[in-house]
């Protein structure tokens, strides 16, 4: 008997409705109270090929990947062969018994639930597309049965989704009925793998990475989005302009506080961004790795020219189609060094939604106050996936920080305005918008070729001043990017990660622990790094560095920047496309110490 | 290169326009540009429409991308900002700054390599999005920095400075600009500043986006005998189709036309556009008409230059994009940011 932890994996046809319904079934166990975490694998296409929907409930809050599958809701001929086999021994196989499951499919360690619902519908539905969209009602409704789910939380659930489509309601809950009806007489119900009401959940919220972000550019005082759509990071902009026609108009024209442009691509997009944001405006676009190959062009020139500006990257896997629906955290490198001469970009990486709201509305203040690109580090699991998070929260009163940026009554007390002065020793010089005042304070913008006073020069020596005053900048801003996570009780190896990798660490270290595995966690959420994520480096033996690309992209940055030994830190990669599981952190971390002759007793310094 | 300031001292009778200002408070700096470039007298045109509409000459914001074209912006409105971008990505540009500040006067100056070939796509899509905008291209039909290899607006037949023909068929910007919906579309030859002068003007005031396209030939890589774009073949081949006067608001209108050929334009703001048209079956209003007589002529091998179409009552992006009436830069937190209240309803919705 199991209560309340499994693993549900919905097997389907992409294009055929089956999201929202699986989708509904996670949000009802959520609306039990119980922490839930949803993945949705899907392809690059509209609509016939393969998708699979993984919920995954947890008792003790677990809300990271789990390799293993406890329930196959398999409606998708033809990928039944490896849905039924990925099936943990002693779990649940739910068919379409319409017709009868090849001898060949059939394993004896498993339990069959078959239930005739092409047949169930034929009888109901007259209409051919309403049985393709209803019979993933109908399974939802044998699984209430099955697992036990309150159903009138399910009703509720398809009355407030359907809210002014009232034709829908009624024959979806009808659906529902056919097949909680048809589990109830034939099936035995409940399983032994089955939910129940708890308080886990809390207050918190279940959504999207991508909708929070969008939520935090719109309390981040963003007035120009520009954008150009890409899996997976499409939705960010959408959630801007959704929320911000709800919450952004001016009371009594009705006029929109915001200007959203879909841009030809993403060349235009980032150069809307810089445009605005040159101009004063806060600006943002959200784009995926090719963008960023595309922005880069501008990026450098908005760090030469020191233009605000934040892009909000959601990565996902490799080039062109096909893999970029997977998930992957692959851009560190091309995003850091985006762009020709010596560029460095800042990057904040967030791991939970709330994190997405919250660092995405901090870009713009730490764009503005370093009057440099900002961008958020985000990928297409956080983005794309509805998961657990605490409520998004706004502290009232708090004061937007635009940075070093002179009015015209300022102009009139300054001698001489240099825009690239280094006034306060920080790198940081002060500027002002266009148009600000009659006499003082324009200046003629380009990329480098000018003195601190804007004006143009190609002298060797204003050059390289100008780009050690860019350090000095970079200095700066190590100490302003949000700062390191660290949990610590003195052990002599430590494991660093960051973003999504998160996620499954509370599983792997418990997991790790039970092998007398001891680790000090330090979860990096901004670059340049702070002193603190150098300091638990040289505080440890080894470090494990966890990510989720091929080529170690965070040890490459930290090595770089920060000039250590590579040997000190030890990969744990994983770049399947799939988040990173908590199973494959213990795994490669477990070998590790096998193959080193690791002790792995607890051996705390003294 | 370097940056050489004007004297500042000017002529005590220098006439002020009626912000009290001189033609020198709208200049930049001297021009760094070949001497007899066709760039400096549009620059020139630019100052000269600027002060005599008396705009204050710090409410602009100028963009380039690369080029010669784009060096210009430093030479002219040195109390404005400007901005020297991106090889052919001026119009992004040029629409965030827009969008960010819809007061300010906007100009983005271009050259022929810098829209219609590495920024063609960006300049097709900022017609689209109709920013508020004069859009002024140095047309010379040549790569002036990098020593004169040949543009997509060089004519087929055209000869380079060594005597090559030019084998491929030209963009013609105008043609283009049409075709895809500018609302306010002329030709000029940097050469007739009568000509260039109002139609800058008319650009500036128009709502939405103003395009002129102006041939200005380079004395340095494109002036030749076999050119199409030297001073001598554009004096001779250019065929005006329009003589426009531009009045502002209050001024009173002083030219007299002979009847049949002359046409007042309203503008929104209350100043007229007054026609003069060289081609009695000239309609300015009609873009399929002006597509088909730039082409016609085109083809006799004939530039047709003038104000060739514009619609007075055009919208421009803010309008479509309904946004508030004061600057979006100017928002701050208390109108930006919904507050904490609305984000717990926000918050409701996700659980």
């Amino acid at each position: 008997m199991s209560i309340n932890d499994f693993v549900i994996r919905f097997a389907n046809v992409n294009g055929s409705g089956s999201a929202s319904a699986n989708t509904m079934f996670a949000k009802a166990l959520f609306r039990m109270g119980l922490p839930v975490a949803t993945r949705n694998i899907f392809p690059s296409n509209i609509q016939g090929l393969p998708t699979w929907f993984d919920v995954r409930v947890s008792a003790r809050g677990y809300l990271g990947r789990r390799e293993s599958v406890d329930i196959m809701v398999a409606m998708n001929a033809a990928t039944y062969e490896e849905d039924v086999a990925c099936l943990s021994p002693g779990g649940y196989l739910i068919y379409d018994s319409t017709k009868p499951l090849a001898r060949h499919l059939r394993r004896s360690d498993i339990t069959e639930i078959g239930m005739p619902l092409a047949d169930l519908l034929l009888s109901e539905f007259e209409d051919i597309k309403q049985r393709g969209l209803f019979k993933n009602i109908t399974y939802l409704g044998a699984l209430s049965a099955l697992l036990d789910i309150e159903f009138d939380v399910i009703t509720g659930m398809v009355a407030t989704q359907y809210k002014g489509k009232d034709a829908l309601i009624a024959p979806n809950i009808a659906a529902l009925e056919i097949g909680r009806g048809y589990a109830q007489r034939y099936l035995s119900c409940p399983l032994p793998i089955k939910v129940r009401r708890v308080e886990a959940a809390g207050d918190r919220i279940m959504v999207d990475g991508n909708t929070a972000a969008g939520l935090g550019a719109l309390y981040g005082g963003a007035t120009v989005c520009a954008w150009y759509p890409i899996t997976p990071s499409t939705s960010v902009a959408e959630a801007f302009e959704l929320y911000a026609n709800q919450l952004r108009v001016e009371e009594n024209s009705g006029r929109r506080k915001f200007a959203v442009v879909q841009a030809e691509d993403e060349l235009s997009a980032i150069g809307i961004v810089i445009g605005a944001a040159w101009n004063g405006a806060r600006s943002f676009t959200a784009t995926s790795g090719p963008g960023i190959s595309l922005m880069s062009e501008f990026l450098g020139l908005a760090y030469f020219a020191e233009i605000p500006a934040v892009i909000f990257d959601v990565q996902r896997a490799g080039p062109s189609t096909g893999m970029p629906t997977r998930t992957q955290q692959c851009d560190l490198i091309s995003a850091a060094y985006a762009s020709h001469g010596d560029t460095k970009h800042v990057l904040l990486f967030p791991s939970t939604p709330k994190e997405c709201f919250e660092f995405g509305a901090q870009c713009f203040d730490l764009a503005d106050r370093l009057q440099t690109p900002v961008i958020l580090m985000t990928d297409l699991d956080l983005g794309m996936n509805d998961s657990l998070s605490d409520p998004l929260t706004w502290e009232d009163g708090r004061a937007y920080d635009r940075g070093k940026v002179l009015s015209a009554e300022d102009l009139e007390a300054v001698e001489k305005f240099g825009r690239y002065l280094d006034v306060d020793g920080d790198g940081i010089g002060y500027r002002t918008y266009p148009g600000t005042h009659p006499d003082k304070g324009a200046f003629f913008t380009r990329g480098t070729s000018r003195d601190e006073y804007a004006a143009y020069t190609e002298s060797p020596e204003a050059y390289e001043k100008n780009m050690r005053r860019l350090l000095r900048k970079w200095e700066t801003a190590s100490k302003l990017v949000p700062e390191a996570v660290i949990t610590s009780s003195g052990q002599r190896a430590g494991i660093l990660y960051y973003g999504t990798s998160a996620t499954p660490m509370p599983e792997a270290l418990d997991l790790l622990e039970e092998e007398d595995v001891h680790l000090d966690t330090l979860r990096i959420c901004g670059f340049p790094f702070g002193k603190e994520v150098y300091k638990f480096i040289e505080d440890h033996d080894f470090v494990f560095v966890v990510e989720q690309n091929r080529d170690a992209q965070m040890k490459t940055l930290l090595v770089n920047e920060g000039e250590l030994d590579p040997a000190r830190l030890v990969s744990i990669l994983y770049y399947g496309g799939l988040s990173i599981s908590a199973d494959t952190i213990q795994a490669q971390i477990s070998e590790y110490f096998t193959q080193q002759k690791l002790p792995r007793l607890t051996e705390v310094k003294s | 290169m370097t940056f050489v300031a004007k004297p500042r001292v000017h002529h005590p009778k220098l006439p002020v326009n009626e912000i009290g200002l001189t033609r020198r408070d709208y200049e930049g700096p001297v021009s760094t540009l070949c001497a007899g470039c066709g760039h400096d007298s549009v620059s020139a045109a630019i100052v000269q429409a600027c002060a005599e509409l008396s705009l204050p000459p710090h409410k602009f914001a100028k963009i380039s991308g690369i080029g010669c074209s784009s060096k210009t912006p430093s030479y002219f409105l040195s109390k404005s900002h400007g901005f020297n971008s991106v090889h052919g990505r001026m119009p992004s540009v040029a629409t965030g700054a827009n969008l960010a500040n819809r007061d300010l006067y906007c100009i983005g100056v271009s050259g022929d390599g810098d829209t219609a070939s590495i920024g063609l796509g960006q300049f097709a899509h900022i017609v689209r999005r109709r920013i508020n905008m004069l859009y002024v291209v140095d047309n010379n039909g040549t790569y002036g920095l990098t020593k004169g290899q040949f543009s997509a607006t060089n004519d087929k037949g055209s000869t380079s400075k060594k005597g090559l023909p030019n084998l491929n068929e030209p963009i013609d910007l105008v043609s283009l600009a049409l075709q895809i919906g500018a609302s306010f579309v002329a030709r000029s030859f940097s050469g007739d500043k009568k000509q260039l002068v109002p139609l800058i003007k008319a650009a500036l005031i128009h709502k939405g986006f103003g395009f002129i396209d102006v041939i200005s030939p380079c004395v340095a890589f494109n002036n030749h005998q076999g050119s199409t774009k030297s001073y001598d073949y554009i004096r001779d081949h250019s065929e005006p189709v329009v003589v426009t006067d531009y009045f502002a608001a209050q001024e009173e209108i002083t030219v007299d036309y002979a009847p049949g050929t002359s046409e007042e334009v309203h503008m929104p703001d209350g100043s007229v556009l007054c026609l003069q048209k060289l081609d009695e079956k000239f309609d300015v209003h009609d873009k399929v008409h002006a597509l088909n007589y730039v082409q016609t002529r085109q083809a006799q091998g004939e530039v047709v230059t003038g104000l060739l179409y514009v619609d007075p009552d055009a919208s421009d992006c803010h309008e479509v994009l309904d946004t508030v009436q004061r600057p979006l830069n100017e928002l701050d937190v208390d109108d930006l940011c919904p507050g904490n209240a609305a984000l717990e309803m926000v918050n409701a919705g996700f659980r």
